[in-house]
C-alpha cells in the first residue's frame, strides 16, 4: 500500500480572539430596556457591527422572558453573539451560545457544577508594551480602536468620536466623546483627560454616562476601577 | 497655478453658497482671477446668488463629461470682469459627476485662475467628498450652534482623510468662518460663543459674519453682499475674511463688541 501524505482533505481550524461589549441586563428588564433606548437615542448606531455579549448570571429570568428579551434586543439591532452566566433553560438552538470567561464552553460543562475553569488557563498572556500616540484632534465620527495597548491623544476627542483601548487612555485635551479603556480585560487600565465633557466613560465593564459626571464636568480627571466600580478623581 | 478652496460645512443651510459668492466676488473685485464652482448638483444656487441663472447654457457636468468645452460653460460676471461661474446642473443627479471628469476640469481651472472656490453641497456623502477632493485649503462654514459645530468637526475629519492632500500625507490648511452670528442672542447665551466654537473645532478663525437682513436682500437681487451692499456689516466682515485669506493680519471684531477680539486660537497652527 502506498502512502499519500497530502491525500487527506483536512478540515482546518483557526483560533480568533475578538472583543465584545458585554451587557448586563438588570431586573426589571423593561426598565433596563428603556434605559438602553435612551442611550441608543443619544448614540444611534453605537452597537452597529460590534459584537455584543450578555452577562446574565445575576439575573433571575424565565426562559420565555429571556427569549423575549433577545428578540427585543434584536429589534434594536443588537445581535447577541453569546451569553455568559446562563442557566440550561436559557440555551437552545435559536438562542445565543454559552461562553465562560470569554472562552467557549459546552452545556455539559455547565450542568456539571464541579467543572471549574482551570485558574492557570484563566491567566491572560503577558501583554506586550504597546502604545498608540495620536498627534491630532479625534474628530466627530472618528473611532480610534487599539486593543493592543494604551492610547494617547495629544488633542481633543470630539462629541461623537470614540477612543477604545486595550489599556489606558490619556487625553491631553477635552474629552467630549466616548472613551473605553481596558477593553482587552486589563483591570488596571485608567482614563486621564484634561477636561471632562465626556458622553461615556468605561473601564472594563464599569461605565459612567454624561448624566452622571456631576461636579466632575469640565475638570481634569483620572478614572480607574475600584473593585467593580469606576472611581473618578479630580487631578489638580 | 491657482489655489483650490472648498467651502464646506456638513450641515445644510449655514451659509456656504452665500459665503462662496461673497468671498469670490470680493477677491475678484480686488483684481484676482476667480472662478466659483457649484458642486451642488441638482440643487444649484450659486447662479441665483450671482444673478446668472438665465445665462447657464452648459454646466459643470457637461464639461466633466466632455459634452462641452470649459470656455463654453464659464459664465463671466457682468459687474466684475475677473469673476467667473461654473454652474451645476439643476436637472441631473449628483452621481452624474465622474471623478475623472472633476479631476480634469479642476486641473484646467488651476491653469486659468488665481482662485477656484468650490461651493460644496451639505452632508458627508459623495457630493461633499467630491467637492473637497482636490482642494488645497478649506473654509469650514459654521453657525454658532451645537449641531452645526459637531457637523463641522466631522467635516474636518473628512478633510484630513478623504482629500488628495490627506492621501499624500499633507495637512490641509483649514479656516473657520462663523456665519449668521447674532450678537443679541450670543449675549443672552442662546448661542455658542466664539470662544466655545474655537475651543471645540480648534482651527484658525477666518471671520465672523453677523446675521443680517442685508444678506437676504442681496441674494434676492442676485448680487453677492460684497458687491451689492459693500459697506454693510456682513460685507465688511467678508472683506476682512478675504484679506486674511490673502495672508494679511486683520484684527478680529466680534459683532456687538467694541474692541477687537484677539483669540488665543487666531493665527495659531492647529489641526
Ligand atoms: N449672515 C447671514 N445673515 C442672514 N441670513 C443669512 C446669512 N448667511 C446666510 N443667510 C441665509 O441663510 C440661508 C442659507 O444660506 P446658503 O444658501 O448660503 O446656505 P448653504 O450652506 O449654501 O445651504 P445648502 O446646504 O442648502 O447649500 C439663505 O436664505 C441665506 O440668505
Ligand atoms: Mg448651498
Amino acid at each position: 500500500m502506498t502512502l499519500h501524505p497530502r491525500q487527506q482533505q483536512a478540515i482546518s481550524f483557526r483560533g480568533r480572539s475578538l472583543l465584545a461589549f458585554v451587557l448586563t441586563p438588570r431586573a426589571p428588564v423593561a426598565a433596563w430596556l428603556a434605559e438602553m433606548d435612551a442611550w441608543l437615542d443619544r448614540s444611534p448606531g453605537f452597537f452597529n457591527a460590534k459584537p455584543v455579549m450578555l452577562e446574565i448570571s445575576g439575573l433571575t429570568i424565565s426562559a420565555e422572558a429571556y427569549r423575549a428579551m433577545i428578540g427585543d434586543l434584536a429589534r434594536r439591532n443588537l445581535r447577541v453573539m453569546a451569553v455568559e452566566g446562563a442557566a440550561p433553560e436559557h440555551l437552545g438552538d435559536d438562542l445565543p451560545p454559552l461562553v465562560t470567561s470569554g472562552r467557549p464552553a459546552s452545556a455539559t460543562a455547565l450542568l456539571d457544577q464541579t467543572a471549574r475553569p482551570d485558574p492557570q488557563a484563566e491567566a491572560r498572556p503577558e501583554a506586550k508594551p504597546a502604545s498608540l500616540v495620536i498627534d491630532a484632534n479625534v474628530r466627530s465620527g472618528q473611532s480610534i480602536c487599539f486593543p493592543e495597548g494604551d492610547v494617547t491623544v495629544v488633542g481633543a476627542v470630539a462629541s461623537g468620536a470614540e477612543v477604545i483601548a486595550g489599556g489606558s487612555i490619556h487625553i491631553y485635551g477635552a474629552l467630549r466623546g466616548r472613551a473605553m479603556a481596558g477593553v482587552s480585560g486589563a483591570p488596571g487600565a485608567r482614563i486621564f483627560c484634561k477636561k471632562l465633557h465626556a458622553e461615556f466613560l468605561s473601564i472594563g465593564g464599569a461605565y459612567r454616562t454624561a448624566e452622571h459626571m456631576g461636579s466632575l464636568e469640565g475638570r481634569a480627571i483620572h478614572a480607574r476601577l475600584d473593585g467593580a466600580d469606576m472611581h473618578i478623581v479630580v487631578l489638580e | 497655478m491657482g489655489r483650490v478652496v472648498v467651502v464646506t460645512s456638513g450641515k445644510g443651510g449655514v451659509g456656504k453658497t452665500t459665503s462662496t459668492a461673497a468671498i469670490g466676488a470680493a477677491l475678484a473685485k480686488g483684481g484676482q482671477y476667480v472662478c466659483v464652482v457649484d458642486f451642488d448638483v441638482g440643487l444649484r444656487n450659486l447662479d441665483l446668488i450671482l444673478g446668472a441663472e438665465r445665462r447657464v447654457v452648459y454646466d459643470f457636468i457637461n464639461v466633466a463629461n466632455g459634452e462641452a468645452k470649459l470656455s463654453q460653460a464659464l459664465i463671466r460676471d457682468r459687474r466684475v470682469e475677473t469673476l467667473y461661474l461654473l454652474a451645476a446642473s439643476q436637472t441631473r443627479d449628483k452621481d452624474a459627476l465622474s471623478e475623472e471628469g472633476v479631476a480634469r476640469v479642476i486641473g484646467e481651472l488651476r491653469e486659468m485662475f488665481d482662485w477656484i472656490i468650490c461651493d460644496s453641497p451639505a452632508g458627508i456623502e459623495r457630493g461633499a467628498t467630491l467637492a473637497m477632493r482636490h482642494a488645497d485649503q478649506a473654509i469650514v462654514v459654521t453657525n454658532p450652534e451645537v449641531s452645526s459645530v459637531r457637523d463641522s468637526d466631522r467635516i474636518i475629519g473628512l478633510l484630513d482623510s478623504k482629500t488628495l492632500m490627506a492621501e499624500r500625507g499633507e495637512r490641509m490648511e483649514k479656516h473657520l468662518l462663523l456665519t449668521r452670528y447674532d450678537a443679541g442672542r450670543a449675549a443672552r447665551g442662546e448661542m455658542l460663543g466664539v470662544d466655545d466654537v474655537l475651543d471645540i473645532l480648534s482651527i484658525p478663525l477666518l471671520g465672523i459674519i453677523p446675521e443680517s437682513d442685508e444678506v437676504l436682500r442681496a441674494s434676492n437681487l442676485g448680487a453677492p453682499v460684497t458687491l451689492n451692499e459693500a459697506v454693510s456689516a456682513p460685507a465688511r466682515a467678508y472683506l476682512d475674511a478675504c484679506r486674511r485669506l490673502m495672508g494679511e493680519s486683520v484684527p478680529m471684531v466680534i459683532p456687538g463688541q467694541k474692541k477687537p477680539f484677539f483669540s488665543r486660537l487666531f493665527g495659531r497652527r492647529a489641526a
